[in-house]
């Protein structure tokens, strides 16, 4: 099976919440794209943020900054 | 990009279909308003979408279809209108269009079982019959599996027990060739966004002639209509009975051109290339190590001969869908690979059929589906599957 690395993953209670999640990103060039929610995270929402590891920091001040509130927001293999 | 996810939403559209959007948009005033020109426009097209709808369903009196949002809304009222306290038969095949109006109305349900192959156990209906047994819910295709519901049967049943019977069309209109009045289906809910080739926010429902007589048709709305406006309730007449308030003309004009579509290329001709399709796929894709798929038996997977496939008939079981696993892999990671690899839109997770993936134990691990249309080509299937075996195979 094709090789996976370890990268951050968001995801949020609705698709209203991960596309203002997304659209903030973007403004910002916060490196990263919208992934169908793996299944190691349980979610409301069946998309998720996932972006590099190295992006934690900017994407959790950015998201705070604007009172987007995710549902978790971690480390899955991918 | 590589569509395969029709059966959530079909893309592209037909060009008549964005034709008729628009001439609606610049022609259409409000339906059932006037006797002027743009009004008497939009109430024609409504009434020649009645008709076609009408065609479509195999039913003679165009009045008996009323125009909903969508297939949910169309259960949503049909559901609501089983008085409470009954009991009612559905199956585990079912989506939560279905299953959550069930759950709302405080009813009793019991669930038809499927097999390993989701294939519906017919021989235990008798079995869920109670006293209060007052109807019977049941998707016409399921959108898990794409295995298509012996409805004659079903209907032969509720008609047997004098249920009523409300069919989930979502899946099969505009791939299964429909005959609701021949086959005494007394409700029959379609949305226009899939295979019906329309816009979304489209759909609608057939009620059959006289059910009124002994069930109350409680509309889910009252308001405008156009008639009897100094009455204090909604008309009672179908189908102004179940639209208040003014239609969304432009999608159902868009709807109308889509149904045409598929009236002129015929259903069965729909099913049979969809089919042939998921069969091919499933000839490029069987030998793939952990591969599992849903809604086929190994004995079906193994009659499929690439050779032959293109002289097949369309056969009356199945849609042109294939979903599938491989391994214990998480489904939503497949079709993430699939997208980011190849460009091949497929959909992941839980399909909102619960019941489905207890069934098949895939609550956590999801299921990658392949929903092929009209406008999908052999060259596409072969580019998905080889895509899948480069991300199965790959070290």
């Amino acid at each position: 099976m094709r090789k996976k690395t370890k990268k951050l993953v968001t995801t949020f209670h609705t698709t209203t919440e991960a596309l203002k999640a997304e659209a903030l990103c973007i403004a910002h060039h916060v490196e990263g794209r919208m992934i169908p929610v793996p299944r190691e995270i349980s979610a409301g929402c069946g998309l998720a943020w996932m972006s590099p590891l190295e992006k934690k920091e900017d994407l959790w001040e950015l998201l705070k900054s604007e009172n987007i509130v995710y549902e978790e927001s971690c480390e899955v293999m991918l | 990009m590589i569509y395969f996810d029709n059966a959530a939403t079909s893309l592209p559209k037909p060009e008549p279909v964005l034709k008729a959007v628009l001439m609606a948009m610049q022609e259409a005033g409000n339906p059932g308003r006037g006797a002027y020109e743009a009004s008497l426009r939009a109430s024609r097209l409504l009434f020649e979408a009645r008709q076609t709808s009408a065609r479509l369903l195999g039913v003679k009196d165009p009045a008996r279809i009323a125009f909903t949002k969508n297939v949910t809304e169309a259960l949503n009222l049909a559901i609501g209108w089983i008085p409470e306290g009954s009991h009612v038969i559905s199956t585990v095949t079912e989506h939560n269009s279905v299953l959550r109006p069930l759950y709302r109305s405080g009813n009793e349900v019991s669930f038809l079982e499927a097999d390993e192959d989701g294939k519906l156990c017919y021989g235990d209906l008798d079995g869920l019959l109670k006293k209060n047994t007052k109807a019977i819910v049941i998707t016409h295709a399921s959108n898990v599996t794409g295995r298509i519901t012996e409805i004659r049967r079903i209907a032969d049943f509720a008609k047997a027990h004098g249920l009523l019977l409300i069919v989930d069309g979502a899946q099969a209109a505009g791939a299964v060739p429909i005959h609701a009045e021949e086959d005494g289906i007394d409700i029959y809910c379609f949305t226009g966004h899939k295979g019906l080739m329309g816009p979304q926010g489209t759909g609608g429902i057939y009620v059959r002639t006289g059910l009124e007589e002994n069930w109350k048709l409680t509309p889910l709305n009252v308001g405008g209509s156009g008639i009897r406006s100094f009455d204090p309730t909604q008309p009672e007449e179908m189908p102004v009975a179940l639209e208040a308030g003014t239609l969304n003309t432009p999608g159902i004009a868009g709807l109308n051109a889509g149904m045409q579509y598929v009236l002129q290329h015929k259903p069965e001709r729909i099913l049979q290339h969809e089919q042939t399709l998921a069969r091919h796929f499933i000839a490029e894709t069987r030998d793939l190590p952990g591969i599992h798929y849903y809604g086929w038996s190994q004995e079906e997977i193994d009659q499929i001969h690439k050779e032959t496939l293109d002289r097949m008939a369309p056969e009356f079981w199945h849609t042109g869908m294939v979903s599938l696993n491989i391994g214990e892999e998480d489904a939503a990671w497949i079709a993430d690979a699939l997208w980011e690899r190849a460009g091949v839109c497929v959909r992941a997770g839980a399909h909102c059929a619960p019941k489905m993936h207890e069934h098949f134990g895939t609550v956590a691990q999801g299921i990658v589906r392949f929903s092929f249309s009209w406008f999908n080509t052999l060259e596409e299937v072969k580019t998905a599957a080889e895509a899948l075996r480069d991300i199965v195979l790959e070290e």
